[in-house]
């Protein structure tokens, strides 16, 4: 039967938040042949940030990232290989590296009201003869009518989709489908979900998403990515199975590469903790849970304090710097009060 | 007695170009005349109009007509718009001070390399993001060895007019290319972040620099301090969030494993000529042209 949707697996790119970006190439080969053969016909593999996106601020990579994309090129037999480039922190260089590597798809992504900086490289992503879908981040800060004009700028300059891209995993029910039904009635191209599991809600934001006719899905296998993790590949075809909806992917054999291949990356993966159920609370982006662990650690100051204030801040995706900024203001603040008392 | 001041025009009557128009006005050795567009129904051109200034919506055509008129050019476009206009103001006679990412001419920041270039036809202001690191790289790597630097430069979303957006991907290039160039880092990446929270963020820059062994660490933050002060002479609100912090660990940069790196992060608020004070960006943009448009003015 044809599937319902296209499923995305990003566990060896939103899953390289989870481990720091230290892929190595033999698990990224091992991942891709595995998905590969359960019947995922698109993988996305880059640094976490996007390609480009190894740096100090959000984290060097184990292995060059174009490295990791040319091993899952060769690996795949049926599905394509994707990458994400966040402009502003990726440049059109990347992204020629990546079509020479062999990646057919590239999700550009903005924050959410910020569409019109994917201009050149939506353009450029075609004149590389690959497939250009916009991404949405951060799609809890806006309203559906304000991130269906953002979706329209990126349907203009070609996009062949738009994703609503719940970075921070705060969206409801409701708030998700509110936002997929939007795009669906203000744009002609595919709209996408891609959901994070900070509140416990992805598969069901994703299966809410389907009911308004989403196009395109997002999961990662056992949820590996940003935060407390993203909609669990094997989650989501379990459950759209049982709901008649037909995936492409075999069930048990997705369920054998969650619990075989992928599970021994990070055995832990799928608790939601406290931080990570504050990113969804307070709306703030999943990426920024590890750094924020870390500098909490430097600085003996609590990374729950330092989440909240993030949150108040506003802060986008990209303003990792601004953990440092908030651990090193709280740290100040806490010898200021053992001062005075 | 007043010596002669010297004749300027602006190409680009956008956010930057009306901002610069303002500090140009005030400055003792350049005379602001012109400034010049291509939208008649530009704010620019009207706030120019009120001020008594010459306005024009006729383009760069209308400056190299009477080019006899002006000494510089001051551009404030789009990088590839002044690819075109470069070489007709050139072959004018017109010294061009670049606001774009273009990058045609050598790459200026007024307290680290202002006196190599001042009989260039062209120089480039790089990026706002530029203007306000590389500074902090050069000072770093004045005392020491640095590997490898990286800048992440935060602005407003309202302070970024479409020149800059469309502009994103060579705005990320050049600002990268001055934290080796000016800054003398071996290796340099930056990254630019559009911010769209209200009320507006202050514009905000994170210079991360790699220490190679051996760096003094009382010596690196002087000099950073130093830097800040220097900078802050010509855009007042040029100034540290907090000390330098210095972070031990073991990263692996472009440039090499290194064992500790260097943080400094900056705010820019602006002097709300034109944009409110949150528009940092454009500030020290336009006050680091002015400081260059004037140190060319008194060389030739």
């Amino acid at each position: 039967m044809t599937p319902r949707f296209r499923l995305t697996d990003s566990t060896l790119r939103d899953g390289s938040h989870a481990v720091a970006h230290q892929f190595t190439e033999q698990q990224v080969r091992r991942v891709v042949k595995a998905l590969d053969g359960a019947g995922v016909p698109v993988i996305e593999v880059s640094h976490g940030d996007g390609v480009g996106g190894s740096s100090f601020n959000y984290g060097f990579s184990h292995t060059d990232e174009m490295t990791l994309v040319k091993a899952a090129v060769e690996e795949a037999t049926r599905a394509k290989i994707a990458v994400l480039m966040v402009p502003g922190i990726g440049t059109m260089d990347d992204l020629r590296m990546a079509a020479e590597a062999g990646a057919k798809v590239v999700r550009i992504a903005t924050h959410c009201t910020e569409a019109d900086i994917s201009h050149q490289h939506i353009v450029l992503a075609h004149e590389l003869g690959m497939e250009a879908i916009g991404f949405l981040m951060m799609a809890s800060m806006t309203t559906p009518e304000l991130l269906t004009i953002e979706a329209q700028k990126m349907e203009s300059y070609g996009a062949d989709g738009v994703y609503v891209t719940d970075s921070a995993g705060a969206l409801t029910i409701d708030e998700a489908r509110r936002r997929v039904a939007a795009l669906k009635g203000g744009i002609a191209c595919q709209v996408g979900i891609h959901a994070h599991n900070n509140l416990s809600l992805a598969v069901a934001n994703s299966l809410a998403a389907l009911e308004e006719g989403v196009d395109q899905i997002d999961g990662c296998t056992t949820g590996l990515g940003a935060g407390a993790g993203n909609c669990p590949t094997e989650a989501l075809v379990a459950a759209c199975e049982k709901s008649g909806i037909p995936t492409g992917v075999d069930p048990l054999q997705i369920i054998d590469v969650a619990q075989e291949t992928v599970r021994p990356i990070k055995p832990e993966q799928g608790v939601i903790d406290r931080d990570g159920l504050l990113l969804g609370y307070a709306g703030v982006y999943g990426s920024f849970l590890l750094h924020a662990k870390r500098a909490a650690d430097r600085y003996g100051v609590d990374s729950k304090e330092i989440l909240l204030e993030l949150g108040r801040r506003q802060v986008v995706g990209g303003q990792e710097d601004m953990i440092i900024d908030v651990a090193v203001e709280l740290q100040k603040r806490a010898a200021a009060a053992q001062g005075a008392g | 007695m007043q010596a002669m001041k010297t004749s300027v025009a602006i190409v680009g009557s956008g956010n930057i170009g009306t901002d610069l128009m303002y500090k140009l006005i005030r400055s003792p050795h350049l005379e602001m005349k012109a400034l010049v567009g291509v939208d008649p129904h530009s704010e620019g051109l009207a706030r120019a109009r009120e001020l008594g200034l010459e306005a024009t919506a006729d383009g760069p055509d209308w400056l190299l007509e009477r080019a006899g008129e002006f000494d510089i050019v001051f551009e404030a476009t789009s990088a590839w718009v002044h690819r075109e206009n470069a070489p007709r103001y050139e072959a004018a006679g017109l010294k061009a001070v670049d606001l774009t990412p273009a990058k045609l001419g050598p790459l200026v920041v007024p307290p680290v390399n202002l006196g190599e270039h001042l009989d260039a036809a062209n120089v480039n202001m790089i990026t706002c993001g530029g203007q306000a690191t590389a500074p902090i790289v050069a000072a770093v790597s004045r005392v020491c060895d640095v590997p490898y630097a990286e800048i992440v430069s935060t602005v407003a979303s309202v302070s970024a007019g479409p020149g800059t957006r469309q502009n994103i991907d060579e705005f990320t290039k050049t600002t990268s290319a001055s934290l080796t160039e000016v800054g003398g880092a071996r290796h340099g990446k930056a990254i630019m972040v559009l911010n769209p929270a209200h009320p507006p963020i202050l514009m905000r820059n994170t210079v991360f620099c790699a220490l190679g062994d051996g760096y003094d660490r009382d010596q690196v933050a002087q000099s950073i301090l130093d830097m800040v002060a220097e900078v802050a002479t010509y855009v007042p609100g040029y100034r540290l969030k907090n000390d330098p912090v210095f972070e031990e660990d073991l990263y692996s940069t472009p440039g090499g494993e290194v064992k500790a790196r260097v943080v400094t992060l900056l705010e820019v608020e602006g002097a709300g000529d034109y944009f409110p004070p949150y528009a940092g960006n454009l500030d020290i943009m336009t006050a680091s042209a002015v400081r260059v448009g004037e140190a060319l003015a008194q060389a030739s």
